[in-house]
């Protein structure tokens, strides 16, 4: 009868004097400060040779992390959020130029009832933007359930319906004013008054409109974001500025200041682009790379340097849709090098990378 | 009502993945993909929407003591991670619903008929734990079983865990028992033993701390979590400095005078 062969899972007896001799020093010593045996058959990894394990430098460590996979999670955010971005920050900002020119320049009445219609109208557009990108749309007025200053989110959603309906209002009490005038004259003092209360309104959430979604991008935890804290506020509102102007001179109307707004939202767009290229913070790496990267330098070129260009040459209309083409890929280029930030570990884990920096944590 | 915590000490974890079984049982928690990664024997991957405990599979070169392995062997540790339920959080700080809410244990709730699926928590969670579900729309996480905290029961995570490596308890009584535990683990000759409570930190703490070997970066633990609450300082701060700059800007154009 042929010998069964040894089940090679069963240890020999090699290893098990081996164990009987650790367990000896430990009862004596406490310590054991040597290797120990190896489980013959069992699937411990092997040190060597294996994709994806430590020893094709691959693996879970203090260098690559948990196997180089994502320490965060990816932004859930749609198309639609960038889109608010632009029409949100667009809309604020009108009604901004709206306010200041009913107050400045009061005879420019259809600059002022052309600038509330913007207003009304991305303020009007906005919402279904932002509903239609919530995972269940029909519990959008949650929002309004609690009032949140700590969140940014909560804030956007309380100043958007405060700016929707006073822009809303501004723009319908100019509706009603013209046509007041041309019948009832009893009518258009109230109308006018109640209008330019709205419009005031709207102005100062519009300040709110066109600022907050900096903070909204810039508190959070993806690093190409929140290392741009300081400067998105102020990007965002050069953005949204140039781009309601530009819509303004598509709409016909020459005033030299939507000019020389559009010339300072151009220089602030150059301003910031400047301070973003110049500083080596590896988390804006996917600012400057990549397909993000192409998006947030196409839209930083095409709200900056054409448009100034364009305008010292008069070439006001090309200019102006210049910038509105920048303001819309500067959104998109923010939210698509989010998404590849939250992909990469090594800042938020603090890994031992050359050229990365690391200050501030503490190596246990 | 007792504040209560997680220990999970990972030198007791032996990789059966009991855990992430309870929780899904328990929870009904649906599949969310039958994957092979490749990463040893971790096919689970991350913490997710329907991913609320997540056993991972560490490969490292061996340190010698502790019966170490054989050197043509790589040390394995295992280690179940969770959701953290930090005492500062962000997905709790960013919430604009109020759905996430803290409970009378300490832990961070959400209120699955509240949440309407903003995403905003996703980007204020410095661990990717909380994630939107697909085809659900609302966002989901450990729960710490509040319903079986509330009926007096251990989350089922860490009834089920074999080896008690999931220890479960007043949070007090976790740091201390996590204490001896470390200096029981340097005692027997395992250096490496570290404790991971990020309670210097922003997040100010949290009712999951861990009893790893080795660095915790290497098991995707950030050894300086921020709570992304801190940059909005900075944030409202440019943001008033804009709205500043556009409102002169806009004055001063139209001060300057229309046409000639």
């Amino acid at each position: 009868m042929p010998r069964r062969p040894r089940d090679p899972r069963l240890p020999d007896a090699a290893s098990e004097g081996r164990l009987d001799e650790l367990r000896e020093r430990a009862a004596s010593a406490g310590v054991v400060d040597a290797p120990g045996v190896r489980p013959a058959g069992a699937p411990m990894p092997l040190a060597n040779g294996v994709a994806g394990t430590a020893g094709d430098g691959n693996g879970a460590s203090a260098a690559s992390g948990y196997y180089g996979r994502p320490l965060l999670k990816e932004p859930t955010w749609t198309w639609e959020v960038p889109l608010y971005f632009f029409v949100g920050g667009a809309a604020g900002a009108a009604a901004v130029v709206g306010a200041t020119a009913r107050a400045m320049a009061s005879d420019e009445t259809d600059l002022v009832r052309d600038a509330r219609w913007v207003a009304a109208l991305g303020g009007a557009l906005s919402a279904p933007l932002l509903i239609s990108d919530l995972g269940r749309p029909e519990r959008f007025l949650n929002m309004l359930r609690v009032w949140k200053p700590q969140s940014p989110m909560s804030v956007g959603a309380w100043t958007l319906t405060a700016f929707g309906s006073s822009a809303g209002a501004a723009a319908f009490a100019d509706l009603v004013g013209r046509r007041a005038a041309d019948g009832d004259s009893r009518l258009a003092v109230p109308v006018r008054v109640v209008g330019d209360a709205a419009g005031m309104l709207a102005a100062a959430t519009g300040l709110v409109m066109t600022t907050y979604t900096g903070v909204l991008v810039g508190a959070t935890t993806i690093p190409a974001w929140n290392r741009s804290v300081s400067v998105l506020p102020i990007h965002f509102a050069a953005s949204g500025l140039g781009a309601a102007v530009s819509l303004l001179e598509l709409l016909g109307h020459d005033h030299p200041a939507l000019n020389r707004l559009g010339i300072a939202a151009a220089l602030a767009e150059i301003g910031t682009g400047v301070v973003h290229e110049l500083d080596g913070d590896p988390a804006h790496a996917p600012l400057k790379e990549g397909s993000s990267g192409a998006l947030v330098r196409a839209g930083g070129v095409l709200s900056g340097p054409v448009p100034l260009l364009l305008r010292l040459f008069g070439a006001r209309k090309a200019a102006a849709v210049a910038a509105i083409a920048g303001s819309l890929l500067t959104r998109y280029g923010w939210v698509a090098a989010g998404r590849i930030s939250a992909r990469d570990p090594s800042l938020p884990l603090g890994l031992q990378e050359p050229g990365h920096h690391s200050e501030g944590i503490e190596t246990p | 009502m007792a504040t209560t915590a997680f220990l999970t000490d990972s030198t007791l974890c032996i990789g059966c993945k009991a855990c992430e079984v309870a929780c899904k049982e328990w929870n009904e928690v649906p599949e969310d993909g039958l994957l092979f990664t490749g990463h040893s024997y971790d096919n689970t991957g991350a913490l997710g929407a329907s991913t609320w405990r997540h056993v991972k599979f560490v490969e490292q070169t061996p340190a010698i003591g502790c019966g170490g392995n054989d050197p043509a062997l790589l040390s394995w540790q295992f280690s179940s991670d969770v959701c953290k339920h930090c005492e500062n959080a962000g997905c709790l700080e960013a919430c604009p619903t109020g759905a996430i809410v803290r409970t009378e244990f300490g832990g961070v709730f959400i209120q699955p008929d509240v949440c309407n699926g903003c995403g905003y928590c996703v980007v204020g969670c410095p661990f990717g734990v909380v994630d939107r579900r697909e085809g659900d729309g609302r966002v989901f996480k450990c729960t710490f079983c509040y319903d079986r905290q509330l009926a007096g029961l251990q989350p089922a995570c860490a009834k089920a865990c074999p080896t008690q490596s999931i220890l479960f308890g007043e949070i007090d009584e976790m740091r201390q028992r996590a204490e001896e535990r470390l200096a029981e683990l340097h005692a027997r000759g395992m250096a490496d033993a570290v404790l991971w409570d990020a309670r210097d930190t922003s997040v100010g703490g949290t009712h999951a701390m861990f009893l790893l070997r080795g660095d915790p970066r290497a098991y995707n633990l950030p050894s300086a979590p921020e709570v992304p609450t801190v940059y909005q300082r900075d944030g409202w701060r440019a943001a008033a400095i804009a709205a500043g700059g556009l409102l002169l800007a806009a004055f001063g154009a139209f001060v300057a005078g229309g046409h000639d």
